[in-house]
């Protein structure tokens, strides 16, 4: 199974958001898009140009944009805001808190420029509380896909899924590698069967998971890949069938172990099936500039420290 | 003149039902409350075209945002005695398992709420997206929000200059500007300067209110509707008593959030005539 996805070339996960946005505007005249001056980094320009008077431009200024957004979502209409990670979640998070999740407003809050993977702008701009910030909140839908065509067919979902959504992405190219037009919120994708050890990835990192697993399985051990796309709802079912088989687990994601997808997987396995994990995630540090790769490498999140968390796991199996 | 009578009579019991509310539960913000029951009488009861069959949408109707959640009872009263739910339920202001939070909201599905407030400095925003939203859908009826004069120091949000920009007229904003927060004196804890000076220089069409004389809180409120589709965005300072007119109370900070005792509430029904019968 691991031969079906290889990669069709690169595009940068915030394209899929910008194409998907637009065919969402397309498809339902109640979308509307806001940005606050980010509307190039958003891919967003597609939209603004093909519907000027459902886009909304807010200056800089995050937090009137998120309240604009709730009040348009009251108003009936779908509203999409587009601002980086960082702008979309810890600087706003009392106006999403109360006029978005406290008041079920019908937003999508949509996040660029997530995690390490943002690169050379440095430990200001890279996220890695983000998922922690969103998933806490009541009501809220978190997902995170991991390349362009995921993103892509993510944004035509949550603009026909009623609730608050928060979708993380990143700014860099990076392989496509998913079938076009596929996504259930809340169902994670089964990518390789196996026996050994249980793999689950979000994001960028559903690649670096995947090269993992290839390298794992040429070695002779039998990994079960996960795509968990939708960090809350959490798809308990995949996880579930899956330890029952491995008996163990690594996650992996492009965040704080404090409050990510790890969290929320040892939470499930700890109340229903208690199996040994391990965490490939950023471990309580702020990130800093860098290339991409380079600095999955050094805060731990490459493909090696995959293999070596999956071999360590299985041990303690 | 008979319909500003009847408005008083209105707002006295608005009153009554303020200072109840509180002290039934020895809790809440009466002060802010008390000084804007002239206003949201006048709006829900003269000016505002608005349905009590709720709908949340608020299309082909005017609606209304608190952004100063704490003065939850006045606006509990007027959705009450306007219709929205039973008066009777004003017993149950910040009880639990009551619709009416101590701060309002959605979230329990009281009609008459459409968003969340009491973290101040968001109803703004919200009132903006509602009146986009408005624009879009080729509704010609209006956006009204109240804001607290303190909340104002919650700056640097950008909502006056995107109200100018994308020439949101469908919107009229209101502060009540009572000089007074929870730790004194607006001018002494953070002075907000010129206000008439500072939403002109924003590029607001700007109008004064006396909003403890219901005439002229009637007055200015349809010359506000009048200055609205003109391609401004509208704002009033509304000139408030805090605790208005409650003797021990009126003008002081301190009763910005505590509730009044046996004696207190007595004294205050006193001053308040019982028009339209105690809840």
């Amino acid at each position: 199974m691991l031969s079906a996805y290889e990669s069709k070339g690169k595009k940068a996960t915030r394209d899929g958001f910008g194409d998907g946005l637009y065919e969402a505007g397309q498809n339902n005249a109640d979308v509307v898009a806001l940005t606050a001056d980010l509307l190039g980094s958003l891919k967003m320009n597609k939209f603004a140009d093909a519907f000027p008077d459902r886009f909304i431009q807010t200056g800089i200024a995050e937090a009137n944009m998120m309240g604009i957004a709730a009040g348009l979502a009251t108003g009936g209409k779908t509203p999409f805001t587009g601002t980086f990670a960082n702008f979309s979640t810890g600087r706003v998070y009392d106006q999403i808190r109360q006029s978005i999740a406290y008041s079920h407003k019908n937003v999508k809050i949509c996040a660029s420029h997530a995690g390490l993977t943002l690169g050379e702008d440095g430990a200001t701009h890279q996220i890695l509380e983000d998922i922690g910030l969103m998933k806490m909140l009541p009501g809220m839908t978190v997902i995170n896909p991991c390349d362009y065509n995921q993103t892509k067919a993510a944004t035509m979902a949550i603009a026909a899924h009623h609730g608050p959504v928060y979708l993380r992405f990143g700014r860099p190219t990076w392989p496509i590698f998913m079938p076009e037009g596929e996504f259930t919120i809340g169902k994670g994708v089964l990518m390789n069967e196996g026996t050994d050890v249980t793999i689950v990835a979000t994001g960028h990192l559903v690649w670096t998971a995947l090269e993992a697993a290839r390298q794992l399985e040429a070695e002779g051990i039998s990994v079960q890949l996960i795509n968990i796309h939708t960090i809350k709802p959490l798809d308990h079912e995949i996880i579930l069938d899956s330890v029952s088989k491995t008996g163990c687990l690594v996650s992996c994601e492009e965040h704080q172990r404090n409050g990510g997808l790890g969290d929320s997987i040892a939470q499930l396995l700890a109340s229903k099936q208690p199996a040994p994990m391990e965490y490939v995630a950023v471990n309580d540090s702020f990130g800093e500039s860098g290339e991409p790769e380079a600095l999955l490498i050094k805060y731990g999140l490459g493909k090696d420290n995959i293999i070596s968390a999956a071999k360590k796991v299985m041990q303690r199996a | 003149m008979d319909r500003i009578k009847d408005l008083q009579a209105i707002a006295s019991q608005v009153r009554r039902d303020i200072v109840r509310q509180v002290h039934a539960c020895q809790s809440g913000h009466p002060g802010g409350s008390l000084g804007c029951a002239d206003f949201l009488t006048a709006l829900y009861f003269e000016v505002m075209q608005h349905d009590t069959a709720f709908q949340m949408r608020g299309s082909n109707e005017d609606v209304f945002f608190l952004s100063n959640g704490h003065i939850s009872p006045v606006w509990y009263s007027v959705l009450a005695r306007s219709g929205y739910f039973p008066v009777s339920e004003l017993a149950t202001f910040r009880q639990l398992n009551t619709r009416l939070q101590g701060h309002p909201t959605t979230h329990e599905g009281l009609p008459g709420i459409r968003v969340a407030s009491g973290s101040l400095g968001q109803g703004l925003s919200v009132a903006i997206g509602m009146a986009l939203s408005k624009k879009l859908d080729r509704d010609d009826k209006l956006v009204y929000v109240l804001t607290g004069d303190g909340e104002l120091q919650e700056a640097g949000l950008g909502s006056d200059d995107v109200c100018c920009h994308h020439k949101v007229d469908n919107l009229v904003v209101t502060v009540d500007v009572n000089g007074r927060q929870i730790d004194g004196d607006t001018n002494s804890v953070l002075s907000l300067g010129d206000l008439e000076a500072k939403w002109q220089a924003f590029g607001w069409k700007v109008l004064h209110m006396q909003g403890n004389v219901m005439s002229n809180v009637v007055n200015q409120l349809h010359e506000a509707k009048n200055a609205t589709r003109q391609g401004l965005p509208v704002v009033i300072l509304m000139n408030t008593e805090m605790g208005y007119p409650i003797d021990f109370m009126v003008g002081s900070h301190k009763w910005h959030g505590i509730a009044p005792n046996d004696e207190q509430l007595a004294s205050a029904l006193s001053q308040l005539a019982e028009t339209l019968g105690d809840y």
